[in-house]
């Protein structure tokens, strides 16, 4: 097991190292000097070069690579060229939206995705099945983004239970805070949920097939008492799948569905620097948008290595 | 697989007629709308769905059908244009590291991670920073993230092929990897390529309707189903059917493409039925 967990981190490192050369290549590609447009046209020749050994960019490109790196393991992903603020600071203070949103939308999605695939799998072929599944198909197919402009309609502006919109700090109001994270969540959770009704119907019906299945239910053990002490622990290998990707991305749909809603999140942060071209803070936030996916997907591949040792035996 | 068998499937007929229906009607869009897309008339904006204008007009005085009809083709193209990236670049990837092995299989495999870590939002904010925003911005970064599932998909399907008798008995006959992958493998993946073909196409609409909302992939004047629901974003709550008419459209295609691919899943290899991971990505 320890083999395997260092081989993976090893794989997790050289991924993020590749992934920032990636992100760090494409941005150093852009036509334009950082320093010139900070300071405008009419800066003289001298400051904006005095700026750019300032901004560390009259180094060559391996090396500003090699420092970025370094400086973002000690925690320091340099000054944004618009705000003149550290970086990380303004990171981790959107991530105090984007996180929690994220983590509502996942526990939203179990809470009501399992039991419906459960009841799904139990009722298999009757209606309840038919219904639920069609319900399922449906959610998949709406847009998380619109179906948070349908939930703002009726919760906010009709029945005026949540607000439409904004957010208070955690620290002023922790309480208004989850309020306003509640609509965002649910239009997060809705495709996600559907598909975790799905996949836990399938693994479910799958292992209900099984041997020993059959052998609970000749020792006398009825139908729904087998399914539940047997086939649900069975059925959460490949639900636990699904469920580290859509965490994964998960993230990303956070991005756009804090348009909806006006949420200072991390997705607000990154399209005012893109279009203020600032390119030290995209950098920095697509970085850990990256860490976050990969990181993710590491977690779920260990906790199964854990819990399923057949899996440990590697394929390439 | 005759017609016959296909249509046996009555989900699937009915899935696929409604894809092409819908399909139609953007392509129709190409010589005809109601009225031309771009005709601004302020006179009668905000109009109700009525006999002149069956779905209303929006903010500019725009005819939604047309407008509709314009961005279904919009929404479709780039899905398609993003799937055809993903097929061809990741399948050969798929086909290559199955029938080499070794150092090339660990290559491919690499690459996928390595794509995997970025979700089709991050491309997209990577190149929009780079080239700025536009169709061709979200057709790369739904392509970039097609790659991976179709590499995935090739080279799993092609490694139950080549421990056939008859994939053993052409590479006794002298054949090289490169053409036992063309000849053997490749026509033997087309079924899985199609089924996860018609998945992808059905993320691609949401996920084109994701960057267009945001404002990193289609641009005015060209229109599309997200770039409709952006427009609507400000005006939502005093004008709902704005964001409502769009949006039922975007859920009844990828609920059409859906049905239609699970039915053709069902259709061409129903030892595929209990695969569900194809729906998860996005």
């Amino acid at each position: 097991m320890i083999g395997f967990a260092l081989r993976r981190l090893v794989g997790f490192a050289a991924t993020l190292l590749v992934a920032a050369a990636v992100i760090f290549l494409l941005l150093d590609l852009l036509p334009g000097d950082p320093a010139r447009f900070v300071l405008g046209i009419n800066a003289s020749e001298a400051s904006v070069a005095a700026l750019r050994a300032q901004m560390g960019l009259d180094a060559p490109a391996p090396e500003r690579f090699i420092r970025w790196v370094i400086g973002m393991a000690q925690g320091d992903f340099g000054l944004s060229s618009t705000q003149k603020v550290p970086v990380a600071g303004l990171i981790a203070e959107r991530m105090s939206v984007t996180f929690p949103l994220s983590m509502l939308a996942m526990v939203l999605s179990v809470v009501v995705g399992l039991p419906i695939g459960l009841l799904a799998a139990r009722r298999r072929g009757k209606a309840v099945d038919t219904a639920l599944m069609a319900l399922a198909q449906t959610g998949i197919a709406i847009p998380n983004f619109w179906f948070g402009m349908l939930l703002t309609l009726v919760f906010a502006v009709g029945l005026r239970w949540l607000p439409p919109g904004g957010f208070t700090p955690w620290g002023e109001n922790p309480g208004a805070a989850l309020r306003a994270l509640i609509l965002p969540g649910l239009a997060l959770a809705l495709p996600q949920a559907s598909i975790l009704a799905r996949v836990m119907r399938t693994a479910l019906v799958d292992v209900a097939e099984q041997d020993f299945i059959r052998t609970a239910r000749a020792k006398g053990m009825t139908r729904d008492e087998a399914l539940w002490r047997h086939g649900v622990r069975n059925a959460l290998l490949p639900v636990l799948t699904i469920l580290g990707l859509q965490f994964a991305y998960l993230i990303a749909g956070t991005i756009i569905v804090e348009n909806v809603f006006y949420l200072p999140g991390l997705g607000r942060l990154i399209f005012t620097a893109i279009s203020e071209r600032d390119l030290v803070l995209v950098r920095g936030a697509t970085i850990v948008l990256v860490v976050v996916v990969t990181a993710t997907m590491l977690l779920v591949d260990l906790t199964y290595a854990l819990v399923d040792p057949r899996l440990r035996r590697e394929a390439p | 697989m005759n017609a016959r068998r296909l249509l046996a499937h009555p989900s699937l007929t009915i899935g696929i007629a409604a894809s092409l229906l819908l399909a139609l009607l953007g392509l129709i869009s190409l010589v005809w709308t109601p009225y031309p897309i771009e005709q601004v008339q302020i006179a009668r904006r905000f109009a109700d769905p009525g006999l002149a204008h069956w779905l209303g007009t929006d903010h500019l005085g725009r005819d939604m059908l047309s407008l509709i009809m314009s961005g279904t083709l919009t929404s479709f193209t780039v899905a398609l244009l993003a799937v055809l990236i993903g097929i061809g670049i990741g399948v050969p990837m798929g086909l290559a590291a199955a029938a080499w092995g070794g150092a090339v299989e660990w290559l491919v495999l690499r690459i996928s991670d390595l794509t995997f870590a970025f979700p089709a939002v991050i491309v997209a904010i990577l190149v929009t920073t780079l080239i700025g925003p536009g169709e061709a911005n979200a057709v790369l970064a739904i392509g970039i993230f097609n790659i991976p599932v179709f590499a995935r998909v090739a080279r799993g399907g092609a490694l139950s092929i080549a421990t056939q008798d008859y994939v053993a008995a052409a590479r006794l006959a002298g054949l090289g990897n490169a053409a036992i992958a063309w000849r053997h493998l490749l026509p033997n993946i087309m079924s899985l390529i199609i089924v996860q073909g018609t998945i992808q196409l059905s993320l691609g609409i949401l996920a084109e309707a994701g960057l267009s909302y945001i404002g990193l992939g289609t641009q005015p004047p060209a229109t599309s189903l997200g770039l409709m629901l952006r427009d609507a974003q400000s005006l939502f709550l005093i004008h709902p059917w704005l964001s409502i008419a769009p949006g039922v459209t975007i859920v009844l295609i990828v609920i059409a493409l859906n049905i239609a691919g699970d039915g053709l899943r069902d259709a061409l290899d129903p030892r595929l039925r209990r695969q569900e991971l194809g729906h998860a990505a996005g």
